[in-house]
């Protein structure tokens, strides 16, 4: 790849202006949105973000204070429970979206990368909420370990996923695949930004198309308004 | 039973989870009720207009 005459030496200059020319301001941080964003399906995507910042949140709290703490005191209990029904909300809420999205063929108009991320996101999610099945430090963690153990080794991963090893399992919950989910999360944001919310399915013009197909009709283009083919 | 979990639970939970079995698929009733509830919500964010959705489209044309 050649460099442009224009373009800084530095290769932190050169980062700024790959950065800017991927993201202007203007699409970072918009103004407004097209009218069909105005749909439910884009406010269960932002209540996913939403728990995930309260699970990473009270997951804080419960890893600074310890098992003691939120086994045997009220307070303790409280924010294992917010944690816990935090991460209900965050998969609730991820599933209705992704649902949405899968129905609106999110991955057209050069938005394949918009799609596996978000995608990726629920399945790698899966797993660091299991770890925290296996984190809790009692008697159903140690049921879920024993029985995941034999589901994992049927499948020939023991040897690098040990559920009932519980320095590892905590290791994978607190940092190893939060740190994916977050950085799929805001990869699928800045991706968004980028690409723009996918438009509906532009009916009027498929129909006219359809009808292009007939002798004595007019063409038309059969992507939707702002689409890349 | 002390009196905060009784205070505490709108249900008894006392009891072990009631399970439905279809061949091998073993479900609990607790996440067949949430699973149902997520289609219920689905299909509810498709159906339900959404908040001022129609002036923001007068607005446009």
């Amino acid at each position: 790849m050649s460099v442009a005459p224009n373009r800084p030496a530095s290769w932190t200059g050169r980062v700024r202006e790959t950065v800017v020319e991927a993201l202007p301001p203007e699409k970072l941080l918009p103004d407004g949105q097209p009218t069909y964003v105005a749909s439910w399906i884009y406010v269960f995507g932002v209540a996913s973000i939403a728990s995930l910042i309260v699970i990473v949140g009270s997951g804080t709290i419960l890893s600074l204070k310890g098992p003691a703490w939120w086994h045997d005191t009220g307070v303790g209990h409280f924010f294992n429970s917010i944690h816990l029904w935090a991460v209900e909300l965050f998969f609730f809420a991820m599933v209705v979206h992704l649902w949405g999205k899968y129905w609106m063929a999110a991955w057209r108009g050069g938005r394949v990368r918009v799609w596996i991320t978000g995608a990726v996101t629920f399945l790698v999610a899966i797993p660091t909420a299991l770890t925290g099945y296996v984190s809790q430090q009692n008697f159903d963690a140690q049921w879920i370990a024993t029985q995941a153990k034999d589901g994992l080794n049927s499948v020939g991963v023991g040897a690098f996923f040990n559920v009932t090893n519980f320095g590892q399992m905590y290791s994978f919950h607190v940092l190893l695949l939060p740190m994916a989910v977050i950085g799929l999360v805001s990869a699928h944001v800045l991706l968004v930004r980028r690409h723009g919310v996918v438009p509906p399915f532009d009916l009027e013009t498929r129909l006219a198309q359809l009808g292009a197909a007939e002798p004595g009709s007019s063409g038309a283009s059969n992507d939707a308004p702002g689409e890349r083919p | 039973m002390s009196h905060g979990s009784v205070v505490g639970a709108v249900f008894n939970l006392d009891h072990p989870a009631h399970v439905v079995e279809w061949h091998f698929i073993q479900l609990s009733v607790a996440n067949l009720v949430v699973i149902g509830l997520m289609f219920v919500v689905f299909a509810a964010a498709i159906l339900l207009p959404f908040p001022g959705a129609a002036g923001r489209r007068g607005e446009d044309s």
